[in-house]
């Protein structure tokens, strides 16, 4: 176990078995520990030690804390104020709807539209239905086909899902290497059938964020109507529905740091876009969403929107501070990293990551004390690598590797840090373990190895 | 001017927000607010239009008592401390 580098003495001094020991007297001895059961090697690959205490949270796309500037807002309609909003008989109905539409006012001013041409749904999945569903089956005499991409989110794909089987032709527009869309494919794909675009602004797996502005001006010259899956930009890149031609917009409550259970969308009023309601009851919200408002959550989504207004530029300086300052941690210390999605057109509060020679769960185990996700919420139960990151053209291998580090308003620079040592701890650990990464090291290059098995 | 805020009620209200920020039990909250506060002052620091002055004042009053209420809730339903409040 020892290596004994000059004069041979022997072993007597119990001290010396830890440290480097000096003796004084016919020469130096040192023990020099090997590598091989030492302290150094337990601490590389162990996982005690651990700190203890609640996990960071580092998945804002999954859904963010509610701002207690929210809440301060919501709680009078929860204690006081119960009225049914749509109550015409009584002040407690006019106290209720006054906040509603006094809502409905801030999250118009957000998105630069009309408050008359919003309307209030359980979240961006509903609003998403309404759009694709309602859109397609209205024009479904005369139009029946929807242009919509490879990397929506799962609600998207699924109305367009269930179009299909109505009969409808929907065309699954591929993306670039870097998420983007290539808009030359989109103006082919539009045919004098085509009733709906749906492109989402900012993906919630890669954050890339796609050219709304270009995309709403081919829809308008070609006459399509553009629909827009908004909730993870909302509040965190600047929209305006009318320079960028946008027809329809989904909008998210909790991603805006808002409460859950609540959403937006909208819809233009001129040129006139008209829906097949989802839900069929009382005909509130035009008759595009029954159903009794819920004044509280309602009123927390016109806060946040007016809170994400008011400090868009402030949040979007520390997110690009954070992500900044993250990606140089990790790219200072470990090779073999790569950023999932364009890095420049791109949201930066989301930095989705493939390491190398990595397993993305075991990653993920490992950094037991960040809350993390490989990918979105709806799909994190499944060891499936992301359809995302497939339709992006990422091998097998580092789809499997992949993992989104979600950064917020609430984010702070020592989480930042902790979380990036952390990851390069463990990042270094498993891949000191995997015999890929040693052929690696030795120069070889994997892709070329013919595995027997294929 | 009779309508202008004398500069030691902005700095005592500076002050007040900071000190009740602190007792924001959840961290991140607590942080955010540390953060958000300074940096405001700092970047309302050269405004010298009287009306400004006034209404940024009363918008951090209104803020004040946003925090003591929130922070008051906060404490109500109080969380185990994160990783890193552990550390130090």
């Amino acid at each position: 176990m020892f290596r004994l580098t000059k004069n041979v003495i022997s072993v007597v001094c119990k001290s010396a078995i830890k440290q480097k020991t000096q003796l004084n007297g016919n020469g130096v001895v040192i023990f020099e520990q090997s590598n091989f059961f030492s302290d150094s090697a337990n601490d590389k690959f162990s996982l005690k030690h651990e700190e203890v205490g609640r996990p960071l949270y580092f998945d804002a796309q999954a859904t963010t804390p509610m701002d207690p500037r929210v809440l301060d807002v919501m709680l009078p309609y929860l204690v006081s104020y119960h009225g049914n909003p749509h109550s015409r008989t009584h002040a407690y109905g006019w106290e209720s709807e006054a906040a509603v539409e006094k809502a409905r006012e801030q999250v118009a001013n957000l998105i630069n539209a009309e408050p008359k041409e919003i309307i209030f749904t359980s979240g961006a999945t509903e609003s998403n239905n309404i759009s694709v569903k309602g859109v397609g089956r209205f024009y479904a005499p005369r139009k029946k086909h929807v242009i919509t991409t490879q990397i929506e989110h799962k609600c998207v794909l699924d109305s367009c899902r269930a179009l299909e089987g109505e009969g409808f032709r929907i065309t699954y527009l591929p993306v670039q290497q870097n998420g983007i869309i290539n808009l030359k494919d989109l103006e082919d794909a539009i045919t004098p059938e085509t009733s709906l675009v749906s492109i989402m602004t900012v993906n919630n797996e890669i954050g890339v964020r796609q050219p709304i502005e270009a995309i709403g001006a081919i829809c308008k010259s070609k006459k399509v109507f553009f629909h827009t899956d908004a909730a993870q930009a909302v509040g965190k890149v600047p929209l305006d529905v009318n320079t960028m031609n946008i027809d329809l917009m989904s909008i998210s409550g909790h991603k805006v740091y808002g409460p859950k259970g609540v959403g937006a969308l909208y819809i233009r009023r001129r040129p006139r876009v008209r829906v097949e309601p989802i839900q069929s009851g009382g005909g509130q919200e035009r008759g595009m969403r029954s159903g009794t408002v819920p004044t509280p959550l309602v009123v927390g989504l016109g806060a946040a929107c007016e809170l994400a207004g008011r400090e868009m530029a402030y949040d979007h300086l520390w997110m690009e501070k954070l992500s900044k300052r993250f990606l140089e941690k990790i790219n200072s210390k470990l090779t073999h990293v790569i950023r999932n999605g364009d890095a420049e057109q791109t949201y930066p509060g989301c930095v989705n990551l493939s390491f190398a020679f990595v397993e993305g769960e075991s990653l993920l185990m490992a950094l037991k004390d960040v809350a993390l996700s490989s990918g979105s919420a709806c799909t994190s139960a499944s060891l499936e690598p992301s359809y995302v990151l497939r339709a992006i053209g990422t091998d097998e291998d580092l789809a499997h590797s992949s993992i989104r580090f979600g950064l917020g308003r609430f984010t702070t620079i020592e989480e930042v840090d902790y979380t990036a040592e952390k990851t390069i701890r463990h990042v270094e650990r498993l891949r000191e373990m995997s015999p890929l990464w040693e052929m690696v090291q030795e120069g070889i290059d994997i892709k070329t190895i013919q595995w027997s098995q294929h | 001017m009779s309508g202008a805020i004398p500069k030691i009620q902005i700095l005592s209200l500076y002050k007040l927000l900071l000190r009740e920020s602190q007792k924001f039990p959840n961290y991140n909250f607590r942080a955010y607010a540390l953060r958000r506060i300074r940096d405001a002052f700092k970047d309302n620091k050269n405004v010298s239009d009287v009306k400004i002055v006034k209404k940024e004042f009363e918008f951090g009053k209104e803020n004040l008592n946003v925090i003591r209420r929130q922070a008051a809730i906060g404490n109500m339903y109080k969380t185990e401390k994160l990783v890193i409040e552990n550390l130090r």
